[in-house]
């Protein structure tokens, strides 16, 4: 009776007939008639008081119904981890791109022209350009409130100077392993702040009804923080509001902590009964709403002469921009995870969120890790350049191992990937053993290989949960609702097949809802972290497991046995020894009817739940603890090639493999990885904000801010190793964030061997190439 | 002095359908498909002609929607992606997952179509040329890739 197993099959996604068909609706598709519209006017200055605001003149322009700043909500501050912003600037702006004033309208233009009415009298402040400047004696402290702000325990912030959050790490006796180390390298590692470009800018509709309750859709990863943080925020309780989300047009975490919500939300509440609709322009979306956190690294390393590795002191300074929000708990990511996927005994690390006049930074793809991984692969690489060994061998001889202690203290476990295999086979994709890794091409253009290994933990509230519910139709099909959002990510795929494997079902009969609404959808955290497969997925399989024993339990009575006598596969409750005595799941699934009419049962809802377990925070002077869910461990390796004559560079090949215990969906896993390898190589060649002298974004559109076009593309290989998680379902482990992780450092070796000087500073474009070759030639 | 809106009602000939609607001067084709027809395939990526999220065909030619006036297509056949029934290239996408979060798609499908019949030969330069209009965030355009040497196999098989 059993079917054949669904996992590791790729069905064409249940999205794909809206998807191609442009007919799904995302948020910005759902505007009502009767909508009010709302603008934003942004600080054109990336710090300066605020004089004074001229409204009048744009307040009285035609179609405009209020004109409002930052003095109309004197007192709320807003923030995921740290509440440290106000939904409109007061007193000072921050950072380029801060919203000062909003113009509500009837329609989108006519609250455009009302802003052009809007006088705004500032007086420029100087502004702090990197995390080292704001450290500096004597730079101004951008958040002299800071002691007053709301935060979670495990953020640890400095009042009185511009550091939000410090990580300390303290394991071993680094002092001791340095001067008793054969080689000590020291490296200086950089990269500025950037953005997410989600395909799908920000958008957030609140209404706020007659009833009292707000309602809000948002393009939003996390519908019940929103909940939460806005209950707090606005001093509502949370069953007066309710946030309507997804699918959403891409994410990577850009839409993971809270965003336009609070704005539209307080502006709803001026126009009782009116939706009202604040929608991101791109140039917003990439300035005002926040990007992904800049870096400023120290990595140094002890080592014996045989490579092995003894000692790591590492300083992360965090270019937060000028709200922490998120990125107060990025930094304290990296600091977890410190020293990269190697087995290092002494550690001292400080990881630092600091303020800056830079855009605000959140949650992206990779968390810390890509930012961690870029500093630490590039220190290998010159421990490996001063031992005349192999990059890829230094690493092998220090890869974390079932029983290594991570920076945190605690060990590694029996669900420790297979790293060693993944670094192989990455090896043999790039075929590592045929060197040189360098060549000069007949046409003067100079290949180079590189390779790096990575890790990522997801670095979430020790009391991450996720919720889910199975009920059934009359037909006996099943549906599963969660708290999960679909990003694209596939997520609701894979957790069909999930539900379908354990319900020993066909796939054709379990449907996942897709939209999330906080009235009616269980609890979850949030969709981030590549967790929702495995915890929402935990949860899936404990609802199924529910509706079993309920399944069983009517169906007993009605084939007159035991419940323990019975099965459920194949649409049917069956007795295990005698299969030809069954009931077909739609006969027991609302209830058995007997022929006479009678009828027992109920509707069968099954109800299933997961809490992460037996996770701590940090010790706040040693960094002890086991904060982690799981690891996921793999390797990533490219070949490019350089025009040495005007720096122009193409990836040929990016290969990653990774250890992600279980593929339920290999091409769905695949997609992942490679969009993931896809935005890292974006991420070190070509992205980034470019600033002037005051800060002063100079790529805030698509047209300068270049993300990877079709055809700049290498080609993607990808393979997975299967190493079980004993506590995920049917033993996976999360996979969509941690393609990018690896990217830049392996990158960074490539471009480094070719150019023959070692790479420092993302993104590593045809003009730093170019002068990097030159300064090598010389 | 009274404000003159200079509002004026023109014909537009939108997946085979005449529509009469009523348009500002300097409203732009996208806004108008998405806020006046309701066909909401086409997106507001960046409103810039950067993203190519607002594609629709024009005489069968792949336009950003955001950079021509609704007033300048009135004399041309408009397809959006709410015309385009069961084309390969759909199927194609479906089937290769030439897409993820999918607010890239009908743009990009529509100008992959456009491509498909302009080019029914694969040739890298071309593909790379003419694809570059269009951003994906998602895929790493592998899945896209694979969809268009798909539709091109299909429409070489007849359909």
């Amino acid at each position: 009776m059993k079917l054949a197993s669904h996992l590791g099959t790729s069905p064409v996604r249940t999205d794909a007939p809206a998807k191609v068909r442009g007919a799904l609706r995302f948020t910005d598709d759902l505007v009502r008639p009767g909508t009010l519209h709302a603008a934003v006017l942004f600080s054109p200055l990336a710090h300066a008081e605020i004089r004074k605001i001229e409204i009048a003149a744009a307040a009285t322009a035609p179609g405009v119904r209020g004109v409002f700043t930052g003095a109309d909500w004197p007192e709320i501050l807003i923030g995921l981890y740290m509440g440290d912003k106000p939904p409109l600037a007061r007193g000072r702006v921050r950072y380029h791109g801060e919203p000062v004033v909003v113009a509500v309208a009837d329609d989108e233009a006519a609250a455009l022209n009302a802003l052009r009415l809007v006088k705004v009298e500032y007086a420029p402040l100087p502004a702090l350009g990197s995390p080292r400047a704001a450290l500096a004696p004597g730079a101004p402290v951008l958040h002299p409130e800071m002691a007053r702000y709301a935060r979670i325990p495990d953020v640890l912030p400095e009042p009185g100077t511009n550091v939000a959050n410090r990580t300390k790490i303290r394991k071993g006796d680094p002092d001791r392993a340095f001067a008793e180390a054969d080689v000590v390298v020291a490296g200086e590692f950089s990269f500025p702040p950037g953005d997410h470009v989600a395909m799908e800018p920000r958008v957030a509709i609140a209404e706020y009804g007659a009833d009292g309750r707000l309602e809000i859709d948002s393009s939003t990863q996390s519908p019940f923080e929103v909940r939460n943080l806005l209950a707090r925020a606005l001093g509502l309780p949370e069953r007066r509001i309710v946030v309507r989300a997804g699918p959403i047009g891409g994410g990577f975490g850009g839409k993971a902590g809270i965003m336009l919500e609070p704005l539209a939300a307080l502006l709803a509440m001026r126009f009782p009964g009116r939706p009202l609709r604040l929608a991101n322009t791109r140039e917003a979306d990439l300035l005002s709403s926040p990007g992904r956190p800049g870096l400023q690294a120290r990595v140094k390393l002890a080592a014996r002469a045989d490579g092995t590795l003894l000692a790591a002191e590492i300083e992360f300074l965090f270019d937060s921009g000028g709200y922490a929000d998120y990125a107060v708990n990025v930094s304290r990511a990296a600091a977890i995870s410190c020293t990269g996927p190697y087995n290092v005994p002494n550690v001292k690390t400080d990881s630092l969120c600091v303020y800056t006049n830079h855009p605000f930074a959140t949650a992206f793809r990779g968390f810390g890790h890509i930012e961690l991984s870029y500093a630490t692969e590039r220190a290998m690489d010159l421990l490996a350049e001063r031992l005349q060994m192999d990059p890829a061998d230094l690493r092998r001889k220090n890869l974390i191992r079932q029983g290594d202690l991570t920076p945190t203290g605690a060990p590694m476990d029996e669900n420790t990937g297979d790293l060693p295999a993944c670094l192989a086979k990455v090896r043999a994709r790039l075929a590592w053993d045929a060197k040189p890794h360098r060549r000069t091409m007949p046409d003067g253009k100079i290949r180079a290989k590189g390779i790096s290994c990575f890790w990522k933990a997801p670095a979430i509230p020790t009391f991450t949960d996720a919720g889910a519910v199975l009920y059934f139709a009359d037909d006996g099909s099943a549906t599963l609702a969660t708290g999960v959002i679909e990003i694209g990510q596939g997520a609701h795929e894979g957790l069909r097949m999930l539900v379908a494997e354990a319900l020993q079902t066909d796939l054709e009969r379990v449907h996942v809802t897709r939209a999330v609404d906080t009235d009616r959808s269980p609890h979850d955290w949030a969709t981030a972290a590549s967790r929702s497969l495995f915890m929402a997925g935990r949860a899936a399989l404990d609802a199924v497991a529910d509706a079993v024993a309920q399944i069983r339990r009517t169906a007993a009575v009605a084939l007159n046995c035991a419940v323990e006598d019975l099965d459920v596969a194949g649409g049917r409750v069956f007795v295990r020894a005698e299969p030809a005595r069954f009931l077909p799941l739609e006969k027991v699934v609302l209830g058995y009817v007997y022929p006479n009419g009678n009828a027992i049962g109920g509707p069968v809802i099954g109800r299933g739940g997961y809490i992460t377990p037996d996770l701590t925070g940090l010790d706040p002077a040693t960094g002890a603890g086991k904060p982690w869910l799981e690891w996921t461990l793999g390797a990533e390796g490219v070949e490019v090639e350089i025009d040495p004559a005007d720096g122009g560079i193409r990836v040929l090949k990016a290969a990653c493999c990774m250890d992600v215990g279980k593929v339920v969906h290999p091409a769905l896993a695949r997609g992942q990885v490679v969009g993931a390898m896809a935005m890292g190589i974006g991420y070190s060649l070509s992205e980034g904000f470019v600033f002037d002298a005051r800060q002063v974004v100079q790529n805030g559109s698509l047209r300068d801010y270049k993300i990877l076009r079709y055809g700049e593309d290498p080609e993607y290989f990808v393979d997975f190793v299967e190493t079980p998680q004993q506590d995920g379902p049917y033993g996976l482990r999360g996979l969509g964030e941690q393609g990018i992780v690896g990217m830049p450092g392996c990158l960074a070796q490539a471009v480094s061997l070719a150019v023959g000087a070692q790479m420092t500073e993302l993104p590593m474009t045809p003009e730093t190439i170019w002068k990097k070759s030159r300064e090598a030639a010389r | 002095m009274k404000e003159r809106s200079g509002i004026a009602e023109i014909i537009l000939r939108v997946n085979g359908e005449e529509r009469r609607v009523a348009v500002r001067p300097g409203d732009t084709l996208l806004r108008v498909l998405r806020e006046k027809l309701g066909l909401t395939g086409a997106k507001c990526g960046c409103e810039n002609g950067d993203c190519g999220a607002c594609t629709v065909l024009l005489d069968g030619k792949p336009v950003k929607s955001c950079m021509i006036l609704a007033v300048e297509c009135e004399d041309v056949a408009i397809t959006t992606i709410e015309g385009l029934r069961d084309h390969p290239v759909q199927r194609a996408f479906a089937e290769e997952n030439g897409f993820q979060c999918g607010f890239c798609t009908p743009g990009m499908i529509l100008n992959a179509a456009a491509l498909v019949e302009a080019h029914p030969e694969h040739d890298d330069m071309v593909d790379r040329e003419w694809m570059q209009s269009n951003l994906c965030r998602c895929t790493g355009y592998e899945g896209i890739r694979n969809a268009l040497a798909a539709a091109r196999k299909t429409l070489r098989a007849g359909g």
